[in-house]
């Protein structure tokens, strides 16, 4: 049994790291970028990031004064069972993002679409989103928080087989130079790409393999992970870096997930993870132990497997 | 080359702002307040009395909801300051200058070359926008202090005016100048030259979106 008070404490710790501490992997990928620019503009631009991240964890404030729409993905293994039950864990959730907005600070974002109510914490109806993942076996609970912004660089489109390869890097490149402009994506990101499913999940994959994997993971079909390399390649080619000004510096890492789809149609969704790659991760046992991380490890086998049953390998994956 | 870096007051002279160039690298001091949806409607639209003397105290518009709180003991904690984007603002700009004096419009991506010329220049105003975007907690340790917060019973902490006193906050970036040229248009003009290029071999999608262009020197805002 899972204790309910270590999983809002560890939530709080966990909201307050995601706003503050830029991912390891998000910075090495920025400081590679930032090796290779050669615009004037956009290689000030990203230096003035770079400073900007020692800044926020010197001071311990936010990394960027828009602190997205706090979010959490669960998941537990199979054996897994919490104090108080789901109900419990959602309060917990819940109460850790308010807190952590009035204690990081955090700015208050969320916000009634209609009235424009402000509980001033980040809590509302339907926020924070909070989702849920299984593997088999084990007895732990991962709590992931992502704090994404929310306004510019995601967009969906219902393409057709006949669209093909060609097609899917159309509206790639489309929704990279739409959002590119200006900066209004707050590149170079992380852009997650997802492909199939229905309209709804189509969105959901595309956003979790922005936020839910870190910058040089591959997908594990080889020729999806090479179709990622590619189209990292191309964005990195289009001519436009930081903030829209010229230079090279648009993607950070592209990754791509499938779902299957309906036979007559190609659903796909292009998501960036800017600037402010915020996620931070925790993993919480039974006795009390929590393991602090920043891979979410969402995508294991388990989560992408294609067949009715589920055996051997699955062992593996919950380790 | 690096760029150029100007240090400027929020209530700048004719002449220091006449004298930025696109591109210029900008750092301020003085006072400064926030303003986005919630203070544009209260103050142009619903006619609120405006709580500060403007342009006196400020002629520096930011267009921005800090990462803050108001304490129990009414004192503020405010930690990362980042931009939100401008051109939504642009329907209550004009208005704005007109009853304020804003002299510095802050924010993020910038406004249109129309916009620029058509009340930007006439009022003396230029844009500075922020850097990154998110240099948030860069901008938050040139907040030397939050002298007052606005209407924030009536707007919520997001949209409330926060006025700011600023010591060399920066880095901003300037995206307009005196004639009204856009530093980002510049910057899309050039890209779209080699467009064509990175292109080549996409298709245009099977089933079209109404009102869809393929025009690549279109932008969004």
């Amino acid at each position: 049994m899972i204790p309910i008070d270590i999983i809002q404490k560890t939530a709080e710790t966990l909201m307050d790291k995601a706003a503050i501490e830029i991912p390891q992997d998000y910075l090495d990928g920025l400081q590679a970028a930032a090796d290779v620019e050669d615009g004037d503009l956009s290689s000030f631009v990203l230096q003035a990031m770079l400073e900007n991240y020692e800044a926020a964890k010197e001071d311990r404030r936010a990394m960027c004064g828009d602190t997205g729409t706090p979010r959490w993905y669960v998941k537990m293994g199979n054996e897994t069972q919490i104090e108080g039950g789901p109900i419990a864990l959602e309060a917990a959730l819940r109460r850790a993002t308010a807190n952590a907005t009035n204690g990081v600070p955090l700015r208050p974002n969320r916000v009634h679409p209609l009235w424009r109510t402000d509980h001033n914490n980040n809590v509302g109806i339907g926020a924070p989103e909070i989702e849920y993942g299984y593997e088999p076996g084990g007895e732990w609970i991962d709590l992931i928080t992502v704090h994404k912004g929310g306004l510019f660089g995601t967009d969906y489109r219902m393409l057709f087989p006949s669209d093909g390869i060609e097609g899917i890097k159309r509206f790639y490149l489309d929704s990279l130079v739409a959002f590119g402009k200006r900066g209004l994506a707050c590149q170079p990101a992380i852009i997650g790409i997802g492909l199939g499913g229905c309209k709804d999940t189509c969105m959901v994959l595309g956003k979790r393999a922005a936020c839910l994997r870190t910058v040089g993971s591959e997908n594990s079909d080889p020729k999806i992970a090479a179709l990622e390399r590619e189209f990292k390649e191309i964005g990195n080619s289009i001519g436009m870096g930081a903030m829209g000004f010229v230079g090279k510096s648009m993607v950070v890492d592209c990754n791509i997930e499938v779902g299957y789809c309906h036979t007559g149609g190609m659903q796909m969704s292009v998501h960036a993870f800017c600037l402010s790659s915020r996620r931070a991760v925790a993993r919480v046992f039974a006795d009390g132990r929590v393991e602090y991380r920043t891979d979410p490890d969402w995508f294991t086998d388990y989560q992408r497997r294609e067949t009715v049953e589920w055996d051997a390998p699955a062992m593996e994956a919950a380790e | 080359m690096s760029p150029r870096k100007i240090r400027l007051s929020t209530t700048p002279t004719q002449e220091a702002l006449d004298d930025l160039q696109l591109g210029d690298i900008v750092y301020l001091d003085g006072l400064m307040y926030t303003g986005r949806e919630g203070v544009y409607k209260r103050g142009l639209e619903e006619k609120a009395n405006i709580p500060m003397e403007l342009p006196r105290d400020s002629a520096a518009n930011f267009h921005c909801s800090p990462a803050a709180r108001i304490n129990p003991d009414g004192s503020f904690e405010m930690g990362a300051v980042t931009a939100t984007a401008s051109f939504r603002f642009a329907k209550w700009l004009p208005e704005w200058m007109e009853k304020t004096g804003a002299k510095l419009i802050i924010g993020k991506g910038g406004m249109t070359s129309k916009d620029y010329k058509s009340y930007f220049v006439p009022n003396g105003a230029i844009y500075l926008s922020t850097v990154g975007y998110g240099t948030g907690a860069l901008l938050g340790r040139g907040v030397e202090k939050v002298e007052a917060v606005h209407w924030n019973e009536e707007l919520g902490l997001a949209q409330a005016m926060w006025v700011i006193r600023c010591n060399n906050m920066g880095p901003f970036i300037v995206a307009s100048d005196k004639h009204g040229d856009c530093l980002f248009e510049r910057e899309n003009a050039k890209i779209a030259e080699n467009l064509h290029r990175v292109y080549e071999g996409t298709r245009p999608a099977t089933l079209k979106r109404y009102g869809e262009t393929d025009d690549r020197s279109d932008e969004v805002i």
